[in-house]
């Protein structure tokens, strides 16, 4: 790529920021130059963030119909996937399923619960009482 | 409280883990730029694992693991490298600020999620991100120098501490390390081959079809069959190659950008003329990366003009070319 061919696509996921590219001038040798942005990129990473969000606004109104748990809610919110969450709680994944359903989540000791406040850098109160903002 | 400030040379790097390793060393009077410490290592590889998961998208890597380049370029400089994990996050906290009051530039792994100067949108559960901690203020925050910053930023002490222990996969537990260079200057000519060499020798993959070359073909041949899903997951699968290749802490196409800088500038270190043939051909390689990117969104994008055989066929060419690169380089660090 030609330092000129650099793209400055002013990409969203970006939020002003630069990124460093490294291309080549007219003689081919390599330097370092400045990006906003590449149209290609930015498609990519907001289709994965409109994934993400999508589920969060799903399970944000499956948690205020009462149809799941609080971790159901806060899980897409701090961008965490079954995998993820279960590496960082030390649950299984069926698990952290089950504890994504009301009734089980009732049923769990506050020590259960706290390794989904560590997870998710809350205090007990927050966990289970979410403030959801629109 | 007291401010500590010490000296760091910050520069704007490509990825997290080469900038922090170029920018730690070239503060204590090293000089390396960043694709150097990158060739340097060898790190420039391609994996493609189906069966490991990342948010249900297969995972795809184009350089080696997290903590290779750090360990790899100490050890081929004789830099020595102290290194620190803890099983308390208070001790872990502690053990920074006395390494800070003794002068030092502090190396840690991160997570990305909790720190609260990356924007929105890059922020997510990634627990491998590099930075260097120069100091701390008036206020007790600490100054940071991170490499894919354009410029030095600071972050609270809890939320430093939250993204130092944040468990997970590759979870840091608070790992921290600190480097002290050699008192006699590095010959680079010998490591310099010995890496290229090295690099040449992954390309063509082991037995296993998740590695190099093998590894592209491996995934031009599943996305071949994409046509028999959905449209959406389709979608989804090609979007995360692209992000995996161009946003997830890289120079752009996968490194090869980067790869070709290191042998450009270690043509004229060498003043060897065929390398830099070789470092243009690294180029093309790049740009071919970045056309399959392209294509690969313009078939999300459902652009008719645009077929999934395209798709294939533009990352097979890739391959093609990456064999050729590979005979070059072992022919040239023969």
């Amino acid at each position: 790529m030609k330092k000129e061919q650099v793209p400055q696509d002013s990409c969203k996921s970006y939020s002003g920021h630069k990124k460093l590219i490294y291309a080549v001038d007219e003689q081919g040798h390599y330097q370092g130059v400045k990006s906003s942005g590449w149209e290609v990129e930015g498609f990519a990473t907001e289709m994965a963030v409109q994934a993400m969000d999508n589920e969060l606004e799903k399970m944000k109104a499956a948690f205020i119909a009462g149809e799941v748990s609080p971790i159901a809610y806060y899980m897409p919110l701090f961008r965490f996937d079954l995998m993820s969450l279960a590496h960082a709680t030390g649950f299984f994944q069926w698990q952290i399923k089950r504890h994504l359903t009301v009734k089980v989540f009732a049923t769990l000791s506050d020590k259960k619960r706290t390794k989904y406040c560590d997870a998710f850098n809350l205090t007990l109160a927050e966990l289970q009482n979410p403030v959801i903002n629109s | 409280m007291t401010p500590i400030e010490n000296t760091v040379t910050h520069q704007q790097s490509s990825h997290c883990e080469s900038g922090v390793v170029a920018n730690m060393l070239n503060s204590q009077g090293l000089a390396l730029s960043e694709p150097m410490v990158f060739g340097l290592s060898s790190a420039l590889t391609f994996v493609y694992l189906p069966m490991v998961k990342v948010g249900g998208l297969p995972l795809i890597a184009y350089r080696m693991p997290p903590k290779s380049i750090i360990s790899s370029v100490c050890k081929k400089l004789g830099v020595k490298l102290s290194s620190q994990k803890f099983s308390n996050a208070e001790q872990g906290m502690k053990a920074l600020d006395e390494a800070l009051a003794q002068g030092k530039l502090v190396g840690l792994q991160t997570s990305v999620f909790w720190l609260p100067y990356f924007p929105e949108d890059m922020r997510f559960q990634f627990n491998a991100h590099n930075l260097t901690v120069y100091g701390k203020n008036a206020e007790g925050d600490y100054l940071i120098s991170d490499p894919v910053f354009e410029h030095v930023v600071t972050c609270r002490p809890e939320d430093l501490k939250k993204a130092r222990f944040a468990k997970g996969m590759l979870a840091a537990k608070g790992l921290m390390y600190v480097m002290d260079v050699p008192t006699e200057p590095v010959n680079l000519a010998p490591q310099i081959r010995s890496s290229i060499k090295k690099t040449a020798k992954m390309m063509s993959g082991l037995i296993l079809p998740f590695f190099g070359i093998k590894g592209i073909r491996h995934l031009a041949k599943k996305i071949n069959k994409l046509d028999k899903k959905s449209p959406q997951e389709a979608g989804m699968f090609l979007a995360n190659i692209v992000r995996m290749q161009e946003e997830i802490g890289t120079g752009g196409a996968g490194f090869r950008f980067m790869f070709a800088s290191f042998l450009d500038e270690a043509s004229t270190l060498l003043d060897d003329k065929a390398l830099f043939e070789i470092s243009q051909y690294a180029t093309e390689i790049g740009d071919l990366w970045r056309e399959f990117a392209m294509k690969a969104v313009l078939y999300c994008k459902k652009r008719k003009n645009i077929s999934l055989q395209d798709v294939v066929d533009s990352l097979e060419l890739c391959a093609d070319q990456e064999v050729i690169l590979r005979e070059k380089l072992l022919q040239w660090s023969k």
